[in-house]
């Protein structure tokens, strides 16, 4: 028993099997971040915050001769997504139906995979975190109006990368509509923009619902990280006579170490 | 093909149980290697032998390496008390205390699915879509 008090749903345990891999395979196709980043964790729901390592100075006690300083620390957020799940459905389920109707926790996880997709490539104020592409020094420059200007941009933010000693592989991060171009386009020859892509960077290329452009970065490790506190997870609220209520669930915080290891492209 | 890893019947395990057990398995054979090739080198008089053996007992160690990271992120209060015995100076079982004393009440058992009862989707890197 934890805090997702899992075990007060009326849900059986091929239920739970069946929610809990719908949500994994959900969110597996839609987590961009974490299939570019450096993750840290899972260190559990009771971890709060994330070491900086750094110090702020601060008024000492009235006592002669006594330095203070406080540590920094990034605390960890929380995100949640709700959904209910119709126990007539569950309960078909049980019985061995193949088409349970989980629309609403489809919807709930990819809400999630984006929030955690927009808080590490574009930032999110009010959490403290500072997305990739925001701290990035490198100018956005236009990733292009049709795909095939895409290879020029994306072998520019490459090259300005490796100018400043920023070694590879490179993935990149791209928004839905500009997935979409490239795995619908070949260029001149008939040869599938996505593989001249991959050619250039030598890393993968990632669908990334949220992500507004495009966001090219180096996987060598150490630059990006990503912490998470409770891994994403379904919960239990509360039950009525036809649904139960669910939520998805994790905390996390995001640090940008190198901010020069990344080069945004803008829509 | 033995299925000795398995202690309660295959069948009613979770795929993920299954799975974590047969990292268990890998763990402990890639530590039973490296106690081999020590004991092989201890003995082996011939340099060019004892170099070959170095070599594959360096295999073993980053094969019993990736084990248990693969099983510490899939278990966040084995992690959480291996980060508190490993890698650290002082007294070991001290550490080792403390750090069970520290598990127990930050991530618990569940279960289904993970220790923690999460998805355990974790790091994506390097993942096929």
């Amino acid at each position: 028993m934890n805090h997702l008090l899992r075990h007060l749903a009326p849900i059986s345990d091929a239920g739970w099997e069946l929610l809990d891999e719908e949500a994994r395979e959900r969110l597996q196709g839609s987590l961009a971040a974490r299939r570019l980043v450096d993750f840290g964790g899972p260190r559990g729901w009771a971890h709060s915050a994330t070491n900086l390592g750094r110090v702020e100075e601060i008024d000492s006690p009235a006592a002669d001769g006594v330095s203070a300083a406080q540590r920094q620390v990034l605390p960890l957020v929380e995100l949640r997504a709700e959904f209910s799940v119709s126990l007539a459905e569950l309960r078909d389920n049980d019985r061995g139906a193949f088409d349970a109707d989980l629309e609403e926790l489809d919807v709930a996880a990819q809400r999630i995979a984006v929030a955690e997709n927009v808080a590490v490539f574009h930032g999110w104020a009010k959490a403290g975190i500072a997305g990739i592409a925001e701290t990035s020094p490198v100018e956005a420059r236009p990733l292009g109006e049709s795909g095939e200007e895409y290879p020029r941009s994306v072998a520019r933010a490459v090259e300005a990368l490796r100018a400043v000693g920023i070694e590879g592989p490179y993935g990149l991060a791209l928004g839905p509509d500009e997935y979409t171009r490239v795995i619908e386009t070949a260029e001149h020859g008939g040869y599938p923009l996505l593989d001249h892509l991959a050619k250039i960077l030598e890393g993968p290329i990632v669908w990334a619902p949220g992500v507004k452009g495009a966001v090219v970065l180096s996987l060598r490790g150490g630059d990006f990280l990503f912490e998470s506190g409770q891994d994403l997870a379904i919960g239990y609220s509360h039950h009525d006579a036809d649904a139960v209520h669910l939520y998805l669930e994790e905390s996390f915080s995001f640090v940008v170490a190198t901010p020069e290891a990344a080069a945004p492209l803008s829509p | 093909m033995g299925f000795d890893q398995y202690h309660e019947p295959p069948e009613e395990l979770s795929a993920e149980t299954r799975t974590f057990a047969r990292l268990c398995a890998s763990l402990t054979e890639e530590a039973e290697a490296i106690g081999w090739y020590e004991q092989r080198l201890a003995v082996e008089a011939d340099a060019e032998a004892r170099a070959i053996m170095s070599d594959a007992q360096g295999e073993e160690f980053k094969h019993f390496a990736m084990d248990l990271e693969f099983l510490l992120r899939r278990s966040p209060r084995w992690r959480q008390i291996c980060e508190g015995v490993l890698f650290q100076n002082g007294d070991i079982v001290e550490h080792g205390e403390a750090a069970e004393a520290g598990s127990a009440e930050g991530a618990s058992d569940d279960e289904t699915g993970a220790a923690d009862g999460s998805l355990a989707i974790g790091s994506l890197k390097g993942v096929q879509r």
